[in-house]
């Protein structure tokens, strides 16, 4: 047997393991955007800061994921076995490139358009958002592009922990010695990564035209 | 409270009373400044690179705060004038224009008057009016990006963006000193008329005496954060101090100028 043929034949829980997988995924983005974004915009006049956050989250990356995963599960309150453990570990990893692309981002706006926006009388907050956020956006894509490929990479590892999604036929393959259940994981899990990636990436583009 | 405009009556537009700017590091920008700008006049702040001019610029428009002294605006010290409200109310040009990159020309000259919130129509009317004032036609350069103006353009369309709201006070950081000799050449013409048109307050920073020469009704001469002496254009090259004679022999580097040491 192919592992298109047990595609086929399983097609109904591979669709409902991508749904799962998916789920995490968005779930994991969310909360990294709505923590990374404010906190990278918050950090970036404060560099002492930022360099101490920055460094604490590629601390954070460089743990093995399944250590991760692990690590997590004797926690109260965020840990334990299921989907809300994996999406607290997916969270921290889908934060670090989002937040170092946040500060970056806006750093690099050229700064006589800021001190012209400041000095022309606008607000911080209309010079964040009409004029920071909006000319940082093509590195800010780039940051959230990164994070969603890598968050869908990392997902699979969830499995492990009981969180379902793609990675359940990875293992599941695994134990069995099938390759073709291992596929029938990777594949669908490959094509979801590039086709975020190819999505995002149009949004970039379309971003740094304007 | 009632704006930079209102308040525009009598008395000096802007008096910097013994202000001083000093660095958290405890360098001093500016020591114990004292200057007066009387209105409708240009006033010429010529300096060399890290004399103090950028800084007292932004003294006025509260970009930075004095550490010592105050500097008056229309008679009421910055501080206690809200600075959004105060930066409304004087315009701004820097070097690069500064223009947004991701807005079109028009929206760019709108800037202050959408943030004032006028009425739409009238912000259409004021933008076209603008260009025009600064010789771009409105039906040709509105919907563009500053990315496909050449740099003498983008210089017209910061003073536009700045002229825009009509405020009585204009600050000029170096706005024609990236440009070619024939263009600085042109725009320098074009402003002039303009000025004494238009009859502004305008302090003008450059480091060019040329430049200072021809525009300003006087020249405020300042030498590592303190100020030597303010001229009239026809005094300035007769004037003894040795920073003077420094300016003066940049007009001629051969060294033959009789005012050269």
């Amino acid at each position: 047997m192919n592992w298109y043929e047990f595609l086929l034949r399983n097609r109904s829980e591979v669709f409902e393991r991508s749904l799962e997988h998916i789920g995490l995924v968005g779930a994991s983005m969310a909360i990294a955007l709505i923590i990374g974004l404010p906190l990278g915009v918050a950090l970036v006049s404060r560099a002492k800061l930022q360099r101490w956050v920055i460094g604490a989250a590629n601390v954070v990356q460089t743990i093995p994921s399944l250590a991760l995963f692990g690590f997590l599960i004797p926690v109260p309150w965020i840990g334990g076995i299921g989907a809300s453990t994996a999406i607290v570990a997916l969270s921290l990893y889908a934060l670090l490139p989002i937040l170092r692309n946040t500060c970056t981002g806006i750093a690099e706006v050229d700064p006589a358009v800021v001190e012209s926006a400041r000095g022309m009388g606008m607000t911080p907050w209309q010079v964040l958002w009409q004029v920071q956020l909006p000319l940082a956006a093509p590195v800010l894509l780039a940051g959230i592009r990164v994070s969603t490929a890598m968050c869908i990479g990392i997902t699979t590892i969830a499995a492990a922990i009981g969180a379902g999604g793609l990675g359940v036929f990875i293992f599941r393959g695994l134990a069995m010695v099938n390759n073709q259940v291992i596929l029938a994981g990777a594949i669908p899990a490959a094509f979801l990564a590039i086709a975020a990636d190819s999505g995002l990436g149009y949004f970039q583009r379309s971003s740094a035209k304007r | 409270m009632t704006s930079l405009s209102d308040r525009f009556q009598d008395g000096y537009a802007l008096e910097f009373r013994a202000a001083s700017y000093r660095l958290p590091s405890s360098a001093l920008l500016i020591s114990g400044l004292n200057l007066s700008v009387a209105r409708g006049e240009t006033l010429v702040l010529l300096g060399r690179s890290g004399s103090g001019k950028t800084t007292t610029l932004k003294l006025i428009n509260r970009l930075l705060e004095p550490t010592e002294g105050e500097i008056l605006i229309t008679g009421r010290p910055s501080g206690s004038w809200d600075p959004i409200q105060l930066r409304r109310g004087i315009g701004y040009v820097i070097q690069d224009a500064g223009l947004f990159p991701h807005w079109t020309v028009e929206r760019n000259v709108g800037l202050v008057p959408r943030l004032e919130r006028w009425p739409e129509e009238r912000i259409q009317a004021r933008v076209r009016e603008m260009l025009a004032l600064v010789g771009l036609p409105p039906e040709e350069f509105a919907e563009r990006r500053p990315s496909e103006l050449s740099g003498g353009q983008k210089q017209r369309v910061g003073v536009a963006r700045a002229l825009a709201a009509d405020p009585p006070i204009l600050l000029m950081d170096e706005p024609f000193g990236a440009l070619d000799p024939i263009t600085r050449a042109d725009l320098q013409r074009e402003f002039r008329a303009l000025a004494l048109r238009l009859q502004k307050t305008i302090v003008f920073v450059t480091h060019d005496v040329r430049e200072a020469l021809f525009l300003g009704t006087r020249i405020a001469l300042l030498d590592q954060g303190r100020l030597v002496g303010v001229y009239a254009p026809a005094e300035f090259l007769k004037a003894t101090e040795p920073e003077v004679h420094a300016f003066a022999a940049s007009l001629d580097p051969g060294g033959t100028h009789e005012g050269a040491p």
